[in-house]
């Protein structure tokens, strides 16, 4: 419907944008979005942009060793996007990826601190598995029920899951670490629960099994059944219906799904990154991949993409810190705004401005 | 008694710090908008109020330090509409997602604030503004007056403040056009749009002064609260978020935020009191199965709303939803 | 004569559609004008002209005689008129109070209680019953018509347009509103009433306008019509459509409805006991005013109802009555698949019910299929070569068959729906405004792939709205009204004045009088 008083400037919605379009607006906005940060950097600290820039490059790409720590932070943060995939897809907001990382990891800590050199490692990576993926499960499936039974909030109820899961994890690390200062890593002497090192780090088990489920994930959503249901679900509950459907089912299958995925990661970050747990385990990648999933529209391949672009960022901003005495917090400020330009971009991909032309001609495009 | 006393002045501090932070998102929330921003903003806020008071304090000779409080109430109340605007801007003109934009308005601000805030601590840990002894400035007399009067009229002007603010919102929401324009707006923008109400301005506005009031937030967290001490910590972010939940605990009404976030107060600080009330010590990990409380209670007030159904409990009907015209 | 309102020489196209042509009517003060008009004659579209929700390609519109611009629901406001639609434009959490005092001009003071002072005056001069200070959520249908009227008149309304006011209300609540409206009409005020229902129209207002696919029709004076002229001049003269109507082969039982009744959220029947039997080989037209039931009596049947306990519909898969006749009463459209029973059906809302817009055609085609086969994966390939030749054989326009079908054109969207429905092989098919929206040509196109399904042997159940098709494309023709079935005529026999008046009036009224 419309209304018949014809504003200088009105907003149409685009069909579908044509790829070219797409690629040129996103590539427009990071460019924008590199040279406000450029000013900001300039009138700030009056360095160079250029210089800084470069140097900023160095974060990542100076050694074997940098990029390999990136790699091993970009799959952290990739695997949570991958598991927010799905629940995103079905148009499910799920805010609560952090809780659901931690209690992952905190089930693996536990069967770390219980079972470690009382049974063999094998059992013991399996146990840890599946503590971790029912843990982070059960943590998606609790307000996926609540949403498909009663309609509730889903992202206010995963946004509370998240503190609950903090102070779970909080409240452990007391116990474990006793008299101790800090909890350290778990399991020192025996190292039992420990990824065994590939190619030189235990994190490599971690990559590879990202690399895996970027592939996996493309694939459950692009082609399996399960994954058109979620397609569909989240278009239209009417069409799903219509389609026989149960659309309940679907919202806590994909929620348990989700949250398992999410455990998974806390799994492979205490085991094959930190050996240890504490409340800023997912460090905020939680969060993080909320964005970088719905950047990427589901999309896994998309998804590596941004978080490389997130990462890159990160480091770049602590290599300037320390060459130049600034400190880290630049990352976020500098990554805040290169997730502002991309969320505007959006605009211009889906909507078109149209410009009054005559009133009559403009009438009657409106009704067309 | 001592405790109870002990305990209740920690409370009201606490909780004022989230009531100001929740006032403000209960407006934009009203407005159909849900900004997951709100610690960000209370970082920006934060940091805005301090930095401005620091800095006069230490570039003039004799500050003065009625001016320096209206200097960093100011600061900070643009600092956060600022972000505010930014969140405005994407959501409703540029109609990005709601809680993308939000998240990444909360990375933005913590940024900036401890960006900054580095340069400001200039190599130590911490800093501190002497402004904080103005805004915890007792009411005279009345605050000598025994335990009432101490528990009653013991706190800083802030502290009453955010009482009158929440009581001039629960007005004007409940009383006047402005109220009930905004409210129509969260509920059915169409139909607002229908009757003539210009959404966006209302949009604009209620989330950039809602940003603004949860920027206080942060400013009495470091100049009261904190005792005008400023260092870099995620302190901010952790209360940026109970915010939120009080949001959802008061069922968007201003005047319940006023004991709710009192009660959070107390829920907060019970680790601390608990030993000494029930008369016996608890280890140190119950304390943060005790802190978790105001998550549980808000996730039972979302589940209990949803399920009694009742109207007037329920969340804005178009609340994370942009608005297009055309769509109608 | 003084005038309200004088609409000359309207015309409104929407795209290529002219939904007003050159219409040209007049509302005198103090009087109740009935405008009657089959669905889609423009009615609604010629009042949301005046009320300021469109504005018109070309034409005049003359307020108390001076011509003015009305562009916007305010601006018609401000001269006088007051339209209430049939969605109402209020907002639930508020009270009536509320809700009236949002629509206030700025420079009017805000005070709810000088509001209601005002609002309960009008209340007591026109007769109006309601608690202002109630939820809109807790009110009726009817309260809510109600405050949406009384909205109008505190704004000053001297003209009301009520858009099918009486389709939602009982008759007693009808008779409430009728004899509010006289009051107004006491009271000097001028009122346009949409309907449908021809004993209300001879009951309530002074004369009638009618509107015949757009066009003006005529105005007749009330005292001067009956109910059997109005039909006439609302129907027009048949149209010859050409239509092929192959007779049915070998028909035999397929589906037997009885007493059925499917109430909705409110509690209201929209289907009151209605039973009647398909065959198989045969295109049985559903008649009736739209929102009589027709969406809810295919939805039941497809399983996406929770129809009332005494319901039945029994699904006869042969000849033989006995052997494995299914109740699809209690069932879903998944456990009425897994009986192997094809119900095809091509729900009105095409792209927010039937297809997935995001999806192209491949993915549409197997939204009822995907499950099929043990695979964890879903089977593509079928379903792309059934997109490729329904693409082939319906002339499907679109640049390739992933493209996502939200893009395509009204027609080509309905030909991959109804091709898709076709393609299950389906024994009952159903189709509710099959071509609604579509050009003469993709709409032959339609009529000829059900013809053809019909020779197939298939029961088709097409529910329609131009009664020239009904007659000549359908076997036999089901009127509803009022969520009844009001007669079951045969489609070569039937004239369109019969199936009119079966459509606006209940049998049962006719006989007894009305209630």
């Amino acid at each position: 419907m419309t209304v018949s008083h014809e504003p200088l400037m009105r907003i149409v919605k685009r069909g579908e944008s044509p790829f070219k379009l797409k690629l040129l607006v996103r590539l427009a906005a990071v460019l924008l979005a590199l040279i406000v940060d450029a000013l900001f950097i300039y009138f700030v600290t009056g360095l160079d942009p250029l210089a800084v820039y470069t140097t900023m490059f160095q974060g990542t790409f100076s050694t074997p060793m940098r990029f390999s720590w990136a790699m091993r932070d970009l799959a952290s943060l990739l695997l949570i996007g991958i598991a927010l995939a799905p629940a995103f897809k079905m148009r499910f907001w799920n805010i609560g990826a952090e809780g659901q990382v931690l209690m992952g990891a905190l089930a693996t800590a536990a069967v770390m601190v219980f079972y470690g050199g009382k049974v063999p490692n094998a059992i013991l990576y399996a146990a840890m598995l599946v503590a971790a993926v029912f843990a982070g499960a059960l943590w998606g499936f609790i307000p996926g029920w609540f949403k498909a039974r009663l309609g509730t909030n889903e992202t206010l109820f995963t946004l509370m899951m998240n503190y609950v899961a903090i102070q779970l994890v909080a409240c452990c690390v007391n116990i474990w670490r006793g008299q101790a200062s800090g909890l350290g890593k778990l399991n020192m002497k025996t190292k039992a629960g420990w990824f065994p090192q590939l190619f030189g780090q235990r994190y490599n088990i971690n990559l590879m099994i990202t690399v895996l489920l970027v592939v996996l994930m493309y694939c459950y959503l692009r082609y399996s059944k399960q994954g058109y249901e979620i397609a569909v679900v989240g278009e239209s509950e009417n069409t799903a219906r219509y389609a026989g459907i149960n659309v309940g089912k679907v919202i806590i299958r994909t929620m348990i799904l989700s949250g398992a995925l999410c455990g998974l990661t806390g799994f492979l970050i205490v085991g094959g990154r930190d050996q240890t747990i504490s409340t800023t385990t997912a460090g905020g990648n939680g969060f993080t991949a909320i964005i970088v999933a719905w950047l990427a529209k589901f999309n896994t391949f998309y998804m590596a993409l941004i978080s490389f672009l997130l990462i890159f960022l990160e480091k770049g901003a602590g290599e300037i810190a320390s060459a130049y005495n600034l400190n880290d917090f630049a990352s976020d400020i500098i990554a805040g705004i290169i997730l502002f330009f991309i969320l505007g971009s959006e605009f211009f991909i889906n909507y078109k401005p149209i410009f009054r032309t005559g009133r009559h001609e403009t009438i009657n495009k409106e009704v067309a | 008694m001592d405790t109870l006393i002990a305990w209740i002045l920690r409370a009201i501090p606490f909780g004022t710090i989230i009531m100001y932070g929740a006032l403000g998102e209960i407006i934009t929330e009203k407005s159909g908008n849900l900004n997951l921003g709100v610690p960000g903003i209370m970082y920006l806020g934060g940091f805005a109020g301090f930095a401005s008071a620091y800095l006069y304090e230490n570039s003039v000779a004799e500050p003065n330090m009625v001016f320096c409080v209206v200097l960093a109430l100011f600061c900070a109340f643009v600092a956060a509409m600022f972000g505010g605007l930014i969140y405005s801007f994407l959501t409703i003109s540029l109609r990005a997602n709601q809680n993308v934009t939000g998240l990444a308005l909360t990375t933005f601000g913590m940024g900036v604030a401890n960006f900054f805030g580095v340069f400001i601590l200039d190599g130590r840990t911490a800093t501190q503004s002497l402004v904080y002894k103005t805004f915890q400035t007792k009411i005279p007399v009345l605050s000598g007056m025994g335990v009432i009067g101490q528990t009653v009229f013991g706190y800083g002007f802030m502290v009453y403040a955010a009482i009158v603010l929440a009581i001039i919102l629960h007005h004007v929401l409940s009383h006047t056009r402005t109220g009930l324009n905004l409210r129509a707006i969260g509920e059915n923008p169409a139909t607002a749009d229908a009757a003539g109400i210009s959404v966006t301005r209302y949009k604009y506005l209620a989330t950039c002064l809602g940003a603004g009031i949860s920027g206080l937030g942060g400013l009495y967290y470091v100049l009261d609260y904190n005792q005008g001490i400023w260092a870099t910590t995620g302190q901010i972010e952790a209360l940026g978020w109970l915010a939120v939940a009080l949001v959802i605990f008061t069922t968007w009404k201003p005047l319940n935020a006023i004991w709710g976030s009192y009660l959070f107060g107390m829920l907060y600080w019970l680790y601390q009191f608990l030993p000494t009330l029930i008369g016996f010590s608890v280890p140190g990990y119950i304390t943060d199965l005790i802190q978790m409380v105001p998550y549980l209670v808000t996730i039972a007030v979302l589940i209990i709303t949803s399920l009694r159904k009742k109207r007037e409990d329920q969340p804005p009907a178009s609340l994370g939803l942009a608005y297009f015209r055309e769509e109608r | 004569m003084e005038y309200a309102i004088e609409l000359r020489h309207i015309t409104k196209t929407f795209g290529s559609v002219i939904a007003n042509n050159d219409v040209s009517l007049d509302v005198r003060k103090g009087e109740i004008l009935s405008l009657l008009g089959e669905n889609g004659s423009g009615k609604t579209t010629l009042m949301n002209m005046i009320a300021g929700i469109y504005y018109p390609d070309s034409g005049e519109i003359l307020v108390e005689g001076k011509p003015v611009e009305i562009r916007s629901p305010k601006d018609a406001y401000a001269h006088g008129i007051g339209m209430v639609h049939q969605h109402f434009k209020l907002i639930d959490v508020f009270t009536a109070a509320e809700n009236i005092a949002l629509v206030l001009d700025k420079h009017e003071k805000y005070d709810i209680k000088a509001i209601k002072a005002k609002a309960r005056e009008i209340c007591d001069r026109y007769n109006f019953e309601i608690d202002l200070d109630q939820k809109v959520y807790e009110m009726s249908v009817s309260q809510k018509q109600t405050l949406e009227i009384i909205k109008m008149l505190y704004h000053g309304a001297q003209l009301l347009i009520l858009d099918e006011p009486t389709a939602v209300l009982t008759p007693q609540e009808t008779e409430k509103l009728f004899a509010v409206m006289r009051n107004m009409r006491e009271d000097g005020k001028s009122i346009i009433i949409i309907t449908h229902k021809l004993h209300e129209v001879l009951a309530i207002s002074d004369r009638v306008a009618i509107l015949r696919k757009g066009e003006y029709a005529g105005t007749v004076e009330t005292a001067h019509a009956t109910e059997s002229s109005l039909t006439e001049m609302m129907v027009g003269k048949k149209v010859e459509l050409n239509i092929e109507r192959p007779d049915p082969v070998n028909p035999h039982l397929r589906l037997t409805v009885h007493n059925l009744t499917v109430q909705n959220a409110e509690g209201v029947k929209i289907l009151d006991h209605v039973s009647f039997d398909a065959f198989s080989g045969e295109i049985l037209g559903i008649a009736g005013i739209s929102g009589n039931g027709q969406k809810e009596l295919l939805e039941a049947i497809a399983g996406l109802q929770n129809p009332d306990k005494d319901s039945s519909i029994v699904y006869y898969p042969d000849d033989d009555r006995d052997s494995t006749a299914e109740q699809l009463i209690g069932k879903t459209p998944k456990s009425i698949r897994e009986l192997g029973i094809h119900l095809s059906f091509v729900p009105e809302d095409r792209l927010g019910m039937g297809l997935v817009g995001s999806m192209g055609m491949v993915d549409n085609m197997m939204l009822k299929s995907y499950t099929e086969g043990s695979s964890f994966i879903a089977d593509r390939s079928r379903p792309r070569h059934l997109a490729e030749s329904i693409k082939d054989e319906l002339g499907v326009v679109t640049p390739s068959i992933n493209t996502p079908v939200s893009r395509l054109s009204g027609g080509n969207v309905q030909k991959v729906l109804v091709g898709r429905e076709i393609a299950a092989a389906p024994s009952v098919l159903m189709t509710a405004y099959a071509v609604r929206g579509l050009d003469i040509n993709t709409s032959y196109t339609i009529y000829h792939l059900l013809n053809e399904q019909k020779q197939k042997g298939v029961s088709i159940i097409y529910v329609g709205e131009d009664l020239d098709v009904l007659i000549d494309l359908c076997d036999r023709i089901l009127v509803l009204c009022g969520g009844k079935c009001n007669g079951i005529v045969d489609g070569r026999k039937a004239t369109k004045e019969e199936i009119g008046l079966l459509m606006t009036r209940l049998k049962e009224d006719q006989e007894g009088g009305v209630a």
